[in-house]
C-alpha cells in the first residue's frame, strides 16, 4: 500500500520536474517584471500589468491553445526557436514546464510585487548615501528585504504549478513519461472504469505534496523573518 | 567650505536659499517643522534633485545646473544621518557599519573602524541585529555607519528627535565629540535651541524655505529672527564663558566672561571649560544707580549700545564686554530716559539661567584635520 506504482512514480517525478523548472526559469523574469510594476512609471504600464494578470483570468484551455499557436513546433515563435536553437516545447515536459510557468506567472509576479512595494525606500536611500550604486542597492537591499514576499511567490507559482492541467493538455497533450503530469494522470485515470481506487491513491499524493510545501515554505518564512529581527 | 545654493519648487512651497559656512566644523540648519530643513539636506545628499542651484563641499562641485552636473548619491562622500537611523535590519550591527566602509576606496578611509568603535562605544553591539538596539544604539550605530566611509561632509537629521530626554543627553556629548575627534564637518538639521547652543559653530535659519539668518551662533542666537523662527516668545542673548570655580556651599558655579563674574546654578562642568550661557532679554533688570542690598548677585556695569522699539516693547542692546540683551517696557525705558551710549547696571537674577541653558561648546577648528587627530 505504502510503495508506489511505476506509474505514480513518474507522474510525481515529472509533476516535480515540470513545476521545479517553471518555477527555477520564471523567477528572474518574475522579479524583473514586479519591480517594474512596483517602481516604474513608463507608457503603456496598465497595459502591461494586464498582459502579465491575462493567464491568470482566462481559461487555461485559451491559454495552451495559444501557446500551441505560438510555441508549436510550427508557431511563430516555437518553429523560429526549433530553427535557430534546436529547443522545441511541442509535446514535451519542456512544455508542460513553459504552460505551467505562464499560468503561474500572474501569482508570482504579484506576490513579489507587494514586497517591493513594502520595501522602505529610506533605507534603500541610506546605502545609497554609503556609496552603493543602483545595482548593488538592489541586491543587498531590495532584495533581501523583499525576500519573504518572494518566498511567497515561488511557493505560490509552484503550488499552482503542480495543479496545472487545462493549459497542458491542450498546449502539450497527455504524453506517459513526457507530459502526463499528477493532474493529467488523474484525470486519465477518472477516464477509463475501475481507475477509481489508483485515482484515490493520486489525489492522496496530491494533498500530500501541497501539506508538505506549504510547510516548508512557512518554516522558511519564519526562519527569515527570524533572521530579520535578530 | 561648505557652499549651498538651492532652488526647488515642491507643489506651492519653494525652497529658495543659499548659504556658506566659512571655517565652521559644525552648521546647524535651524527651523520649524515644516520649513524645509530636510529637503535642503536631501538636496546635498544628492537624494532629492533641485530644480537649480550648487552644491560644492570643500571646493569640490557636486551639483552645478549651470554646468548639467549631478553627481549620485554614492559619489558624493557624503554621510547622512538619518532622523530614524534606517539601519539594514538584515545585517548584524558590524555588518551595517562596513557596507559603507568597504564601498570607500582603501586610499581614502582615513577614520579607522577601532576609533570610531571605541568613541561611539558600540563594541559590544556588534553582533547583534538592528531590531535588537535601543533608540539611542541605533543612532550610534548609524552614525558610526555614516562616519566609516571616511566622508568630506556627514549630514544629521534631527537624530535625536526620535529619543527621550535621557537618551538625548546621553548621546548628545557623543555627537559633540566628533568634530575634533574624526575632522569631519557637520551639517546638523535641528530645531531644539539645546542642541544648537551644545553643538554648531554656525547657525542657518531657514523659514519657509528660505534661509532667514546666518552667521555665528552667537550672534545670530542673539537676534530677534532667531526669536521669531525658534518661537520663543523673548530675545535672547548668549555669550561665552569659561567656568572658573565651584561654590557647591550655596549650590552656585562660578563663570568668568567680559562682563566679570557670573553666578549661575551648580553645574558639573570642570574649571576651565568653554561655554556657551543663553540669557534671555527678560531675566536681564536695568539700573542707573549701582543697586545695593538687593538679593540678585550678578550686577554688572554696562553701556547702552541700541535701542529698538518693539509695540511696548523695548529691545535693549547692552555692551559689558560683550554684548547682552535686555528687555524692557517701553514706559520704564522712558521713566529711565535710556539713550545710547548711556552708562547703567546689568542684572541677572541666578536661578533665572536654567541649566539647559548652558552648554559646554569647544568649537573644533576646519584646520583641525585628520593629520592632527588624536590617535
Amino acid at each position: 500500500m505504502l510503495t508506489l506504482t511505476p506509474l505514480e512514480v513518474e507522474a510525481l517525478r515529472l509533476s516535480l520536474l515540470v513545476s521545479v523548472w517553471a518555477v527555477a526559469t520564471s523567477l528572474p523574469f518574475g522579479i524583473l517584471c514586479a519591480w517594474l510594476l512596483a517602481r516604474r512609471q513608463f507608457f503603456g504600464k496598465s497595459l502591461f500589468d494586464g498582459l502579465i494578470h491575462l493567464p491568470l483570468v482566462l481559461p487555461p484551455v485559451v491559454v495552451g491553445y495559444a501557446l500551441l499557436v505560438s510555441f508549436g513546433r510550427k508557431g511563430i515563435i516555437g518553429g523560429w526557436l526549433y530553427d535557430t536553437l534546436g529547443i522545441s516545447f511541442a509535446f514535451n515536459w519542456k512544455g508542460a514546464a513553459l504552460a505551467s510557468a505562464v499560468i503561474a506567472f500572474p501569482l508570482m509576479v504579484r506576490a513579489i510585487r507587494l514586497s517591493l512595494e513594502s520595501v522602505d525606500r529610506g533605507v534603500e536611500a541610506a546605502a545609497a548615501t554609503l556609496g552603493a550604486g543602483p545595482v548593488r542597492v538592489f541586491f543587498t537591499i531590495t532584495l533581501p528585504l523583499a525576500l519573504p514576499g518572494v518566498l511567497a511567490g515561488v511557493i505560490l507559482a509552484f503550488a499552482r504549478s503542480l495543479s496545472e492541467f487545462g493549459a497542458t493538455i491542450t498546449f502539450v497533450s497527455n504524453i506517459p513519461g513526457e507530459t502526463r503530469t499528477l493532474p493529467l494522470a488523474l484525470y486519465g485515470l477518472t477516464q477509463v472504469p475501475s481507475g477509481e481506487a489508483a485515482a484515490f491513491r493520486l489525489c492522496v499524493i496530491s494533498v500530500v505534496i501541497a501539506l508538505a510545501t506549504l510547510i516548508a515554505s512557512d518554516a522558511l518564512a519564519r526562519r527569515i523573518e527570524r533572521r530579520m529581527r535578530g | 567650505m561648505l557652499d549651498v545654493a538651492l532652488r526647488k519648487m515642491n507643489g506651492n512651497f519653494q525652497i529658495d536659499l543659499a548659504f556658506q559656512s566659512d571655517g565652521a566644523m559644525v552648521t546647524a540648519l535651524f527651523g520649524r517643522s515644516g520649513s524645509g530643513k530636510t529637503s535642503v539636506i536631501d538636496m546635498v545628499a544628492g537624494l532629492v534633485r533641485p530644480n537649480e542651484g550648487r552644491v560644492a563641499v570643500d571646493g569640490r562641485v557636486l551639483f552645478d545646473s549651470q554646468r548639467g552636473l549631478d553627481l549620485p548619491p554614492a559619489r558624493r562622500r557624503i554621510g547622512y544621518v538619518f532622523q530614524d537611523g534606517r539601519l539594514f535590519p538584515h545585517y548584524t550591527v558590524r555588518g551595517n557599519l562596513v557596507y559603507g566602509m568597504e564601498r570607500t576606496p582603501a586610499a581614502e578611509r582615513c577614520i579607522r573602524f577601532d576609533s570610531v568603535i571605541e568613541v561611539l562605544g558600540i563594541g559590544p553591539l556588534l553582533d547583534r541585529r538592528p531590531g535588537k538596539l535601543s533608540g539611542g544604539e541605533k543612532q550610534r550605530v548609524a552614525i558610526g555607519r555614516a562616519l566609516l566611509t571616511s566622508p568630506r561632509l556627514l549630514l544629521m537629521d534631527e537624530p535625536l528627535a526620535s529619543l527621550d530626554g535621557a537618551r538625548k543627553a546621553e548621546l548628545l556629548p557623543f555627537i559633540a565629540r566628533l568634530p575634533g575627534q574624526f575632522g569631519v564637518p557637520i551639517l546638523y538639521v535641528s530645531h531644539s535651541t539645546d542642541e544648537v547652543l551644545r553643538l554648531a559653530d554656525h547657525l542657518v535659519l531657514l523659514e519657509a524655505g528660505k534661509a532667514r539668518d546666518s552667521g555665528t551662533v552667537e550672534e545670530v542666537m542673539s537676534r530677534p529672527s532667531f526669536a521669531a523662527v525658534s518661537g520663543e516668545q523673548d530675545l535672547a542673548s548668549v555669550i561665552i564663558a569659561t567656568v572658573s570655580d565651584h561654590d557647591p556651599a550655596y549650590g552656585t558655579t562660578h563663570l568668568t566672561f567680559p562682563g566679570g563674574v557670573l553666578r549661575v546654578p551648580l553645574i558639573t562642568a570642570e574649571p576651565g571649560r568653554r561655554l556657551r550661557v543663553r540669557i534671555d532679554a527678560g531675566d536681564v533688570m536695568l539700573a542707573l544707580t549701582k543697586p545695593s542690598g538687593l538679593s540678585v548677585q550678578n550686577i554688572f556695569a554696562a553701556r547702552v549700545s541700541s535701542l529698538r522699539h518693539d509695540n511696548e516693547q523695548v529691545d535693549v542692546g547692552l555692551d559689558l564686554g560683550c554684548a547682552l540683551q535686555s528687555r524692557i517696557s517701553a514706559q520704564a525705558c522712558a521713566d529711565l530716559g535710556l539713550a545710547v551710549g548711556m552708562p547703567l547696571f546689568a542684572l541677572i537674577k541666578s536661578a533665572a539661567i536654567s541649566r539647559s541653558d548652558i552648554a559646554e561648546h569647544e568649537p573644533a577648528m576646519v584646520s583641525q584635520k585628520l593629520g592632527e587627530q588624536e590617535t
